[in-house]
Parts: C-alpha cells; structure tokens; sequence
C-alpha cells in the first residue's frame, strides 16, 4: 500500500507539473490580437491601417518582418530601380499619415497615359480632363516603405514591429472541441520565440509561406517573361506628365516619369532577351530602348491599310473622339544604380482565408506588371480587410472569426479576379504578332479609345 | 427560440407536463408562483452567501427548481457551445443582431465612450449566459460582465473558452448561480432597497423558459442601478411563432430540438411591457427579429410577430405604492409590495 500511495502522489504530481509547465508555457508566449507576417509595402500598410483605427485602439498589433528596418533620413539622390504606380485609391489608403511622407521625399504624378501596339497603328490614350488631374502617382517602393515605416514608428503604443525575425513555424489552431489546446495560431520564430495571434495576417509575397503552410491552394503559372528595370535619363529636360507603355511582340516596354529628366523604364520580354539586355553596355542597351519605343518594324502593310481605314470609319462617326500619336521622350543614359530583371508570373490564392488566417497583397494574388496594378491591388486588399476588422472589432466579435473574414475574402476576390483576368488577357493578346490577332487587337484598341465613357469606366475600376 | 439555454430561475417551477397539461400559463404558474415567493422572501434573509457552484437548490421543501431532465439534456450539449456551425449556429448568429442593439442603447444613456471599448466602466450582468456566447462579445467591448447560468456545465464550458484569453478574463467572470440566489445576495449588507450593482442586466432567450416572470422582472430590478437597463429578448406569443417557432424549427427543419419550446411560456411585447412597467421599468424600445435559415442570419424587422428584443430603464423612483396595489388584485403582491414600502 505503501508503493501505492507513493505512485499515487507522483501521478499526482507529475499532473501537477506538466500542468504547471503548460501553463507557464502558455503565459510565456504572448497573445496578440493581431500578426502581420512580412513587412513589405503592404504588410506595412496593413499595419498601420489597423493601428490607426479607432475601433481597434487597445488591440495588439505586431508587425513581423525578416529584413532590416528601412530608415530614410534623407531622400538619396539617385532614383532606385523598383517603382510602383499608386493610384488615388491607394494614395487615399495611405492618407493615414503615410501619404504625406512620401510627397514629403519623392513622388511624381502624371496626368496621362498612352498604349500602342508595335505592330499597327493603333493607340490608347488616357487621361483626366484637361490634365489637370491626376491619375496616379509612380513613387519608388524604398520610399513606399520608408514612409510606412516612419509612420510605423508613430503608432509605437498600438503597433509593434520586430525586425530581423524570420519565421521558422506556423501552428494552426485546432478546432473548438480539442479541450486543452491553445486555440490561438502559433508562429515560431527563428530565435526561438514562439508567438501566439487571434488573427494571422500573411503579407509575405508571392511565394507566400502562410499561403504554403496553411495548404491553400493556388493557381499560378509562370509568364515566359522577365522585367528588365532601370532608371533612364532623358535627353532632354521635358514636361514628363506621360506614362507610356508600347506593346511589342516580345512584351510591353513601359516608361514611367520620375521627374522631368529621368524616367523609370520596366520592360517585359523573354528571359533569353532579358538576360542579353543586362549584359548590353550602356550605349547599345540605350539604343534599343529607343529602337523599340520609336520603330515602326513589326508593322505590316495590310494591317497598317486595314488600321487606317477603320479609324477612318470611326472618325466619321464620332469626329471628335480619338487622340494622336504622340512619340515618348528619346532616353541618352542610364542611371548608376545597375539594371535588374526578375521573372514574372500569375498567381491567385483559391481563398484568401482560414479560421485566423487572412492573405493580402502578392500572397493572395500576383499580376503582370503590364497594367501598374500589383500595389494598388495589395492596397485596396488592406482598406477592406481593415473596414472588416473594424466593424468585427466595434460588434465585440473575435477577430480571427470567418464570417467577417469570408466577407472580406467575397469583396476582394470579386474586385480582383476581373482585374486578373484582364491583365492575363491582355498579356495575351499582345503577346503574338499572328496577323488575325493583330487585326483584332488593333481595332479594338482603335474602337476603345474612340468611347470616352468606356475609357472613363477602365480608368475608375483602375483607380479604386 | 433556439436557446437551449435553460436559464431557469429558480422561481417555482411548476413541472412542465402540468404547465401544459394546464394550458393557461399565466394564472396556475402565477398563484404557485406567488406561494413560493412570499416562503422563499423570508428564506432569503436567512440564506448565506455559498462560495461553491452548484446546481440544484430546494429553496423551500414543497418543490423542486429545476427539472432534471431539462438540465441533463443540457448538459449533454454543453460542449457543443461554441460549434459556430452546431446546434448554437443560430445563436451566434444571433450576436450579430443583440450585441449591436445593446451597444447602441446603452452608448445612448452613458455617453461619451473611449475608441476601442465602447462600453468600458459599466457592469453588466448576463442571466441565462450559457456557454458565454454573449457575454465575451459584450466583455471584448470594454463592460466588466458577469455571466450566471443554473446548469455548472454551461459555466465551465464557458470558463474554459475565455482561459485562452487572459485581457479578456480580467473582464469577464461566470457563476453557476441564479439571478435569485445573486439578487438575495446583493439584499444583504444594503441599506435601502434599489441600490443595485449593474449598470445593465441582459436575459437574451430565457424568459420563454421561465414559469415567473413576475420574480424575474423583481429581481432584475433588484440587482440594476437606478436608471439602468434592462435587455431582453425572447419569442412572442402568436399563430406565427406556434407555426414557425415550434412546428418549423422543431418538428420540421430540426433547428431546434424537440421539446425545446413551450409555446404557453411565450410572451407577448404587450404582456412583457405591462409586466415590466408594474415592476418599475420603463420601456424604451421593442424591435422585431427574424431569423433567415437559408442564409443562416439574423435581421432586424417591422413585425413582432416571432421574435423581438426589448429594451427597458428602471425608473429612478420607486413606482407609486398605491396604483401598483390598486392594480394588480392579486392579495400576496399586495403584502408583499406593503411589506417592502413600510
């Protein structure tokens, strides 16, 4: 009886431990209402967005980014490489502070944009009435996320930011009837740190490891394409309120404003081209810059016949639509920040969200960079799921809950799906120079750009 | 309609059968009622406050409080609480209706609130809260709540959802107890009646359960603050909510499970007005809900006819001793309400 009780009391005891030891556990790791996992220009804009929303004052926020933190404490003077398009929508996103950073360091608007094909004379032109208004802003992605991060550093009481942390580990939470488990998701980090969130955020990119982890599945296929950027300088100083984008057989090559002397170029096209274009020296790399936004080439005769007199026709009907051609800027060098290419693809996450887990950005969805949108989809992706959390938040709801997130999923998904499409499509169109493509294209172009309405609908969906 | 929740207070049960056997509610409940009032009234001054949760306790020897069979079955279901898509499914969509209605009403009397917790500074008090399905809604919006429930099971259901979450847990506690057992409490150590604690007291889907309503309301006013609210919501009483409430749901779609509902204990907003204006309530606003089982979702509606939710403020007088005597002609109210004012 003796050996008995002592069993006894070590059952006892041993109980009394691991109970101890998992509570001790479970203290250690700190609960936050919110993560955000990765600290790019979205999931910076995610943070901030929550942490200047009223309804979610007193929630915990934690921003997770593996890298440094982006200081910028005065602008440099050379332009980087990488830049985005930010429409108003976005810029209104950022609003919230952030916005005024970055007119603060650097920004260009541009009042127009023109589309042409190389192989017809078909052409599209947008723009807001009499170029007094702006349709977006190109402002360098440093400068995004430096601003962010500046704005970051205000909101420090709300939101918090660990640099350097590399996550190693996701946890899911089981479901409700598991008695004893921790119903939070766990995130490990490389330091061994384990955290705990109601709600996991993945804003980590196109090869999203919360996407990965949590088993979503995706579809996404990789364009045979590669983006050469680099910034140019102009041959002359200009008013460069245009964007201009040409759309050659091998891909579009686009030339973004950054101020009137240098442009930011972004050009689409095979990766064996690629490659031979960042082993070009200057000069050559230049002349075939300019060679593809001023040669007429690719055109042939019987298209340029059939172009001509379809815009003819169309004139006729509607005289005072359409626009003439003007010629981009000629570009004379490049800037000392070395050329890059990265590859392109398509992808888009079948759902957006798990029981506390909610993707935004490249994670959910990644486009061609053709239409300027990849940004300005991630940030509208942050606008609705920061209204849903709001709203969840102000009905006392848990905010890893799915009803609220499923609308957030509904509402982005049918926003951006269309949006992919019509990127993937126009990728395609214009990917060919099969003369019955062509044809078609070319007056379709034609006829769009003779619709002031329809061109008025394009810009709206692409500004929100 | 979909509460199993069986927060009964414990206010003189009369067994279910006989309730219907008897098929009108409100008189046969009422006298048994009474009796058992004015026995347990003198009982209450006696009882002491006990530390440890529990579940049935014979207040007086003539009848039993709870029916065993309703609390076993409720048991059973205890972890099915929080199964957003189980049996509770309608409940917590239900949150979607109640949580704003309280938030809203209550932001309305106590202005002026902080960003990020509307509702911080105020108790409130959760009657019948089950397995917490309201109550952590209504604590993660800043309230200090206390949610009480009979049935210890529900309790520690809920106990055990809110360990997770400790800012939470700070706000939040529950008790297996009744709203008798706490308004007795409160009785002792006070000076003048009326001094409540809560600055609002919530009994969403339990007065269609209770047999004394009369108590019910008492109590509630008992344990309020002058000027605080009181939520209720609950099924009326019509052909509708007869064909919907109990033939649909219970015996058609199988929502709800059988025997869930008795529809003699439900109450209709006139009745549930009258009740509460005799008690010291002033009723504020009545709105009807409806409940959409394809989608699954709640919504507010013109019509009573089925659901509604109730919003009173106890009157910061007492009412008139004389027009509630002169009112009511039952002779043990009368006593009682002569024996409270002397």
């Amino acid at each position: 009886t003796q050996a008995a009780l002592l069993a006894a009391a070590a059952a006892v005891f041993s109980d009394w431990t691991t109970s101890r030891k998992r509570l001790l556990s479970d203290t250690h790791s700190e609960v936050y209402d919110v993560i955000i996992s990765g600290g790019g220009m979205v999931g910076s804009a995610m943070a901030c967005s929550l942490g200047m929303e009223p309804n979610l004052k007193g929630k915990k926020i934690l921003l997770l980014e593996a890298g440094n933190k982006k200081v910028m404490d005065k602008v440099s003077d050379t332009y980087s490489t990488r830049v985005s398009s930010i429409s108003p929508g976005s810029a209104t996103l950022l609003s919230v502070g952030a916005w005024d950073h970055i007119t603060g360091m650097r920004c260009k608007p541009y009042q127009k944009m023109q589309v042409w094909d190389a192989c017809s004379d078909a052409l599209i032109t947008f723009d807001k009435e009499n170029l007094q208004d702006e349709m977006a802003y190109i402002v360098e992605n440093d400068i995004i996320v430096a601003a962010l991060t500046k704005q970051l550093d205000s909101l420090s009481d709300n939101v918090q930011v660990k640099y350097r942390s590399k996550v190693v580990k996701y946890t899911w939470p089981m479901s409700y009837q598991a008695a004893d488990s921790i119903p939070w998701v766990q995130v490990t980090l490389d330091s061994g740190e384990t955290l705990q969130a109601k709600l996991l955020i993945g804003a980590d990119g196109p090869n999203s490891m919360v996407r990965r982890e949590a088993g979503i599945p995706t579809v996404k296929w990789n364009y045979d394409q590669s983006a050469v950027v680099a910034v140019l300088h102009l041959s002359e100083p200009t008013e460069n309120i245009v964007a201009w984008q040409r759309f050659l057989p091998t891909g579009p090559i686009a030339m973004l404003p950054l101020s009137d002397t240098e442009s930011s170029l972004v050009w689409s096209t095979s990766h064996g081209h690629a490659e031979e274009l960042l082993q070009l020296d200057e000069e050559s790399f230049v002349d075939a810059i300019n060679s593809a936004f001023w040669s007429n080439d690719n055109q042939s005769e019987f298209i340029e016949r059939a172009g001509s007199l379809f815009r003819g026709a169309l004139s006729v009907l509607m005289p005072s639509a359409g626009s003439t051609r003007q010629l981009p800027p000629s570009v004379a060098g490049i800037g000392p920040k070395s050329r890059v290419m990265f590859p392109l693809g398509m992808g888009h996450a079948s759902e957006y969200i798990r029981h506390r887990v909610a993707l935004i950005g490249d994670a959910a969805h990644r486009v061609h960079p053709l239409a300027g949108q990849g940004a300005n989809l991630g940030f509208g992706d942050v606008a609705c799921l920061t209204q849903v959390l709001s709203q969840a938040a102000f009905n006392g709801k848990d905010l890893g809950a799915m009803q609220h997130l499923l609308e957030y999923e509904t509402e982005r998904q049918r926003h951006n799906l269309p949006m992919m499409a019509a990127i993937d499509l126009m990728k395609r169109l214009y990917s060919t120079n099969a003369a019955p493509v062509v044809l078609l294209r070319t007056l379709g172009l034609q006829a769009t750009n003779m619709l002031p309405p329809l061109k008025e609908q394009i810009i709206a969906f692409a500004s929100k | 309609m979909y509460s199993d929740k069986f927060g009964r207070l414990m206010l003189g049960l009369c067994c279910r059968k006989s309730t219907r056997v008897c098929g009108v509610r409100s008189a046969f409940s009422w006298t048994s009622a009474c009796k058992q009032r004015t026995l347990r009234r003198s009982a209450w001054l006696q009882v002491k406050q006990q530390a440890l949760p529990f579940q049935i306790r014979a207040h007086s020897a003539s009848h039993t409080t709870l029916d065993p069979s309703e609390v076993k079955r409720f048991q059973s279901l205890a972890s099915k609480w929080w199964d957003e898509q189980g049996e509770f499914g309608a409940l917590h969509a239900m949150n979607d209706l109640r949580v704003p209605f309280i938030r809203d009403n209550l932001l309305n009397v106590h202005r002026g609130h902080q960003p990020g917790k509307p509702l911080a500074g105020l108790k409130i008090l959760d009657v019948g809260c089950g397995g917490g399905l309201l109550t952590e809604p209504l604590g993660r919006l800043g309230a200090d709540v206390l949610g009480i429930d009979p049935v210890a099971d529900s309790i520690g259901t809920a106990r055990l959802h809110l360990s997770h979450d400790s800012v939470l847990g700070a706000r939040v506690r529950y008790r297996a107890c009744t709203l008798e057992e706490l308004s007795a409490e409160g009785e002792e150590g006070e000076e003048e009646e009326g001094v409540g604690q809560f600055d609002a007291v919530v009994a969403s889907e339990v007065v269609e359960h209770l047999a004394d309503l009369e108590t019910f309301a008492f109590c509630c006013s008992h344990v309020l603050k002058p000027g605080g609210s009181l939520f209720i919501t609950t099924i009326n009483k019509t052909n509708l909510s007869y064909a919907l409430g109990i033939v649909a749901a219970e015996q058609l779609l199988r929502i709800v499970p059988r025997g869930t509902h008795d529809w003699e204990k439900f109450i209709s907003p006139v009745e549930l007005e009258r009740l509460l204006e005799s008690n010291g309530f002033s009723v504020q606003s009545i709105r009807g809900m409806l409940y959409n089982p394809v989608s699954g979702k709640w919504s507010w509606t013109d019509s009573t006819a089925i659901n509604y939710a109730l919003h009173a403020v106890k009157l910061i007088e007492e009412p008139q001793p004389d027009r509630a005597q002169a009112d009511n002609p039952d002779p043990e109210y009368r006593a009682h309400a002569a024996s409270t004012h002397n």
